[in-house]
Formats: structure tokens, C-alpha cells, sequence
């Protein structure tokens, strides 16, 4: 059913934990349908320097947090603005269809980090 | 790695006897049993031999016995069977909230088609009222379905009591035993039940048979129309390797049932007090009372994660169990089950179900309490729900949504 990234992803997920003096922090999904994600972000001039998730939810939804923040280290708020949902699934080589859309929300949860952040920080 | 099944009651391993029994109707004895030559005939006598077979786990005679090819099949069959033969006398059934879809979504059919559905609520353990079930009997009422065991939980229903109460009332009554069926004693006469339903697959016959008891005199119209098969109660060519495999099951069921019940219930037990001795925040789905559940199963639910992530945790040592979530069902909302018995979302989302086999052994169920407190606490430590609010001052509104156990 997963791909072979996914899987890796799920076995040895990336940046797992929080960010004691985050200065973005962001969080999406709800309980109901069984997929929660956190993503808290350390931003120093306009760079991404740091990255920490924390899930609630399936396989899928473990594997794209892990995914979204090896993608968005090291890009500039802007960048990491432009990735989307859509481009998380693809560098995990696809996601199962019906993971698509409640499961894939780990760039909304980075997007809302920056959210945060930009809120904080005016 | 050692493979670990603990999934039995999704569906069991063909027995090798079983197996045995049923190679020859796939080479020589190939005949179609409707046929009046020698080929025919030797295959129509395994299939009443069959018959024999399963009546006589249920405690029934065979001319009661209709063979189908599923669970699924049966549960239809009795009900839409049941109501459209009684027409005239009433169109309201009663059923329970935690049925499975083949008796749910049966009865939702039927309510779109102009019946009526009572849908008995259960209590926080699953438990059925008998009280409400005899309040909500009408004199529309043709049908009581209520199933022997739940497959998420394994509770056990008040069969003869139900059955007593359906009979004072002169009403039909079906119960899907799929779950029952080969772990626990079955006999329609003492339960009064009119209608019963068993599958192959879960008692080590192949996929694709199963049997539905019919008592003598209860009137039902076929689901499928077409050649005189089964006494014309089911058209179509029987599966006859299936049913020779479903007779033989029934009969090892029949010599082995209480011996394997005790070797499940004591591993089952091992497992569950292990599982609630070592891991902190798990809840235990189903009722406590371990004579009222079945022998072999185990549903819990350990906070702060979801159940998919945990099967593939252990799945990655070999590990096969199943779970309500929403994502391992294929659906957006956790088990109906689960929501029935009014369980936490997130704990709903982490129900997870062990259920064992004849071929379970210790040593297996060892290696799932070594595997799983570490495996829960590895998807904890991901999770934004656990410790939430503790570690920092970070305000947290989703933990406020998870209530304690
Ligand atoms: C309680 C119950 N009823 C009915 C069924 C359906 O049986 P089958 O898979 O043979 O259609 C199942 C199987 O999952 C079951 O557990």
C-alpha cells in the first residue's frame, strides 16, 4: 500500500519533537478524523534553521510531517510557503489515494507555522 | 522474522484436514451435484454428508441447513428473506447498534425501501438492554437480529434470553454467529433462534462458503431465483468443494471446541493483563467480564495514538492485528462499534483488536508483550497529544479534547 519512502519515513521519521524557544508554531487537523499535526519552527533572517513535528495520526500522516520538514530546513519563508501538500506526497513517491486529503496536511501545518511566526514577529 | 497472526477474526487459515477434504472435488469427483449420472451422484452425497456435519454442530437437523457462499450472504438472506415472506404481518425490525455492516447496512436498505429499524442502543461496555429490546417491540414487528458475538469486541449477547423473549412474542429471530461459531456452544433448539448465520473462513474452512440455518417452517423468499438448488431456498451450483471443506471444519469445531477454547482463554488472558499491567492509559474495549467475551479476543485502546500507525509499528515485527480507526477501515470515521459504545474519538481512532487462533501459541503472545509497550511509547513520544501542555507552557486547546481515561 506505501511506498518504499514512505515506509522509511515512518520507520526513522525526521526531526521528531518541539522546539523549546520556537518562534513559529502551527497545527492543523482534529481529532475527529484521526489526524493531528504540530510543526514548530525556529526562523532566524527569514531562514528556516530549524524544524520539529509531532503527529497524531496514521502511517501517512507520520511519513509527510517528517517529509515537509526535511523539505522546508534551510528555505527562506517564502520558499517554504510555495511547497505544497500536493509536492510533500510526491517526493514520498505518492501517497494512497484515499490519504490524499486527510492525511496529507503536513504543508498546511508548515504554512501555518509560518503564520505564526510572521504574526509574532510583525 | 517469525510472521505472528493475531487476526483470526477477520479471517483463519485453512486447516490442512480441511484442505485434505477438499482436493478431490477439484479433480475427480468434479460432477455438478444436480446430476442424476454416477458423476453427480457421488458429489451429492458429500454435500448432504456436509449438511449432516453442520447441522450437528448447531444441534440441528440437516434438511434445516442451506448452504451460501459468505456471512455476508446469510445475514442478507435471513433478513430480507424473513421480512419479504412476512409482508403482510408487520414491517419493523429490531437490531442492535454494533451489528456488522452485513446486518446494518441490510436494515438501512430496507429503511430506504419503506420498513422500520429500531436500532438498540448499547451501554459504555458494549452491553445490550434486554429491556429496551422487549420495550421496542410493536405489533409491526416481524424480526429480532442481534449477532452471538461482536467481531470488534468479542462480547457475548444474551442468546437465550433474547431468543425467550422473541419466541412469548411470536417473533422471528435471527442472529449472525459468524463470531460465535467454533469458540463458544451453539445450539438453536435451547436459543430458540429461528435463523442463523456462519462463515467458512472463520473456523478454518476456505473463503467463499458459508451456511445459514433455517428452521423448520419459517417461511423465507430467496435472494437468489434460478435453478432448484438447496430445496429452492438458493439457486446456483453449490461450491462443493467449499461446503466438503465447511463440513469438515464444523466437525473438527464439534471434537475440539472446548479444549481450544480454554488454550485461547488462558493465552487471551495472559495477553490482556499483560498489556493492562505494562502499559500506563489503556482502556480496555469490551466488557470486563472475560465469560461474556469471547475466548479469544482482545480490543483496547492506548491514548494519544492511532491505531493504523500502531499496526504498521508492529507490523514491522511481524505482527498482524487490525483496528477501528477510521484510516485501517477505509473510511473517514472510526468503528461504528466503537462510536456505539460511546468511546473517545481519539480512543476510537486507537482501538485495537488481538484476536487468536487454535495455532496461537505462548511464545507468540510473549513476543507481543515484549514488542508492543515499546512500540506504543515510540507513536507516544510522536504524538502532539501526549505529555501535552506538561513538558512547556505552550497553550494547548487539542488536549483539552482528549479525556482522561
Ligand atoms: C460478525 C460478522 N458477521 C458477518 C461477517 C461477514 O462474513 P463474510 O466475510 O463471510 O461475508 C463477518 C466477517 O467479518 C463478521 O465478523
Amino acid at each position: 500500500m506505501y511506498t518504499d519512502k514512505v515506509m522509511d519515513h515512518f520507520t526513522n521519521p525526521r526531526n521528531v519533537g518541539s522546539i523549546d524557544d520556537a518562534n513559529g508554531v502551527g497545527e492543523v487537523g482534529n481529532a475527529s478524523c484521526g489526524d493531528i499535526m504540530k510543526i514548530y519552527l525556529k526562523v532566524e533572517d527569514n531562514i528556516i534553521k530549524d524544524v520539529k513535528f509531532k503527529t497524531f495520526g496514521c502511517g501517512a500522516a507520520i511519513a509527510t510531517s517528517s517529509m515537509v520538514t526535511e523539505m522546508a530546513i534551510g528555505k527562506t519563508i517564502e520558499e517554504a510557503l510555495e511547497l505544497s501538500n500536493q509536492a510533500v506526497a510526491e517526493a514520498l513517491d505518492g501517497l494512497p489515494a484515499k490519504k490524499m486529503h486527510c492525511s496529507n496536511l503536513a504543508a498546511d501545518a508548515l504554512h501555518e507555522a509560518i503564520k505564526n511566526y510572521k504574526e509574532a514577529n510583525g | 522474522m517469525k510472521q505472528i497472526y493475531l487476526d483470526y477474526n477477520a479471517t483463519t487459515p485453512v486447516r490442512p484436514e480441511v484442505l485434505e477434504a477438499m482436493l478431490p472435488f477439484y479433480k475427480e469427483q468434479f460432477g455438478n451435484p444436480s446430476s442424476v449420472h454416477w458423476a453427480g451422484r457421488a458429489v451429492a452425497g458429500a454435500i448432504e454428508k456436509a449438511r449432516e456435519q453442520v447441522a450437528a454442530l448447531l444441534n440441528a437437523s440437516p434438511a434445516e441447513i442451506v448452504f451460501v457462499s459468505c456471512g455476508s450472504e446469510g445475514d442478507n438472506m435471513a433478513i430480507k428473506g424473513t421480512l419479504e415472506a412476512l409482508k403482510g404481518k408487520g414491517n419493523h425490525i429490531i437490531t442492535t447498534a454494533v451489528e456488522h455492516p452485513a446486518v446494518l447496512e441490510t436494515c438501512q436498505y430496507l429503511e430506504k425501501n419503506g420498513y422500520d429499524v429500531t436500532y438498540l442502543p448499547v451501554d459504555c461496555d458494549g452491553r445490550l438492554n434486554l429491556e429496551d429490546l422487549e420495550a421496542a417491540i410493536t405489533d409491526q414487528t416481524v424480526l429480532i437480529s442481534v449477532m452471538w458475538a461482536n467481531n470488534e469486541t468479542g462480547n457475548i449477547y444474551r442468546i437465550e434470553e433474547i431468543g425467550a423473549i422473541a419466541k412469548k412474542h411470536n417473533i422471528r429471530f435471527h442472529t449472525d454467529a459468524v463470531q460465535a461459531v467454533g469458540k463458544l456452544p451453539i445450539d438453536v433448539q435451547k436459543a430458540n433462534v429461528d435463523l442463523l448465520v456462519l462463515s467458512g473462513h472463520k473456523i478454518g474452512a476456505p473463503k467463499g462458503v458459508g451456511a445459514i440455518y433455517v428452521r423448520r417452517g419459517s417461511r423465507m423468499v430467496p435472494l437468489l431465483h434460478g435453478g432448484h438448488q438447496e430445496r429452492n431456498r438458493r439457486a446456483g451450483t453449490q461450491n462443493v468443494a467449499g461446503i466438503v471443506g465447511l463440513g469438515v471444519a464444523c466437525e473438527i469445531a464439534a471434537a475440539e471446541r472446548e479444549e481450544v477454547y480454554q488454550r485461547m482463554r488462558t493465552l487471551r488472558d495472559k495477553l490482556e493483563d499483560g498489556l493492562l499491567a505494562q502499559i500506563p492509559e489503556i482502556k480496555l474495549n469490551g466488557t470486563p467480564d472475560r465469560d461474556h467475551r469471547l475466548p479469544n479476543t482482545l480490543n483496547v485502546s492506548f491514548a494519544y495514538i492511532e491505531g493504523e500507525s500502531l499496526l504498521m509499528n508492529m507490523d514491522m515485527h511481524g505482527i498482524a492485528a487490525s483496528s477501528g480507526s477510521a484510516c485501517s477501515s477505509g473510511s473517514l470515521e472510526p468503528s461504528h462499534v466503537m462510536g456505539a459504545m460511546c468511546v473517545e474519538i481519539t480512543l476510537a481512532h486507537s482501538s485495537t483488536r488481538f484476536s487468536l487462533g487454535p495455532e496461537t501459541t505462548e511464545e507468540e503472545i510473549d513476543t507481543v508483550l515484549e514488542v508492543l509497550p515499546a512500540a506504543v511509547q515510540r507513536l507516544r513520544d510522536m504524538s502532539p497529544l501526549y505529555n501535552c501542555g506538561k513538558s512547556s507552557s505552550e497553550a494547548c486547546l487539542i488536549c483539552e479534547t482528549v479525556r482522561r481515561i
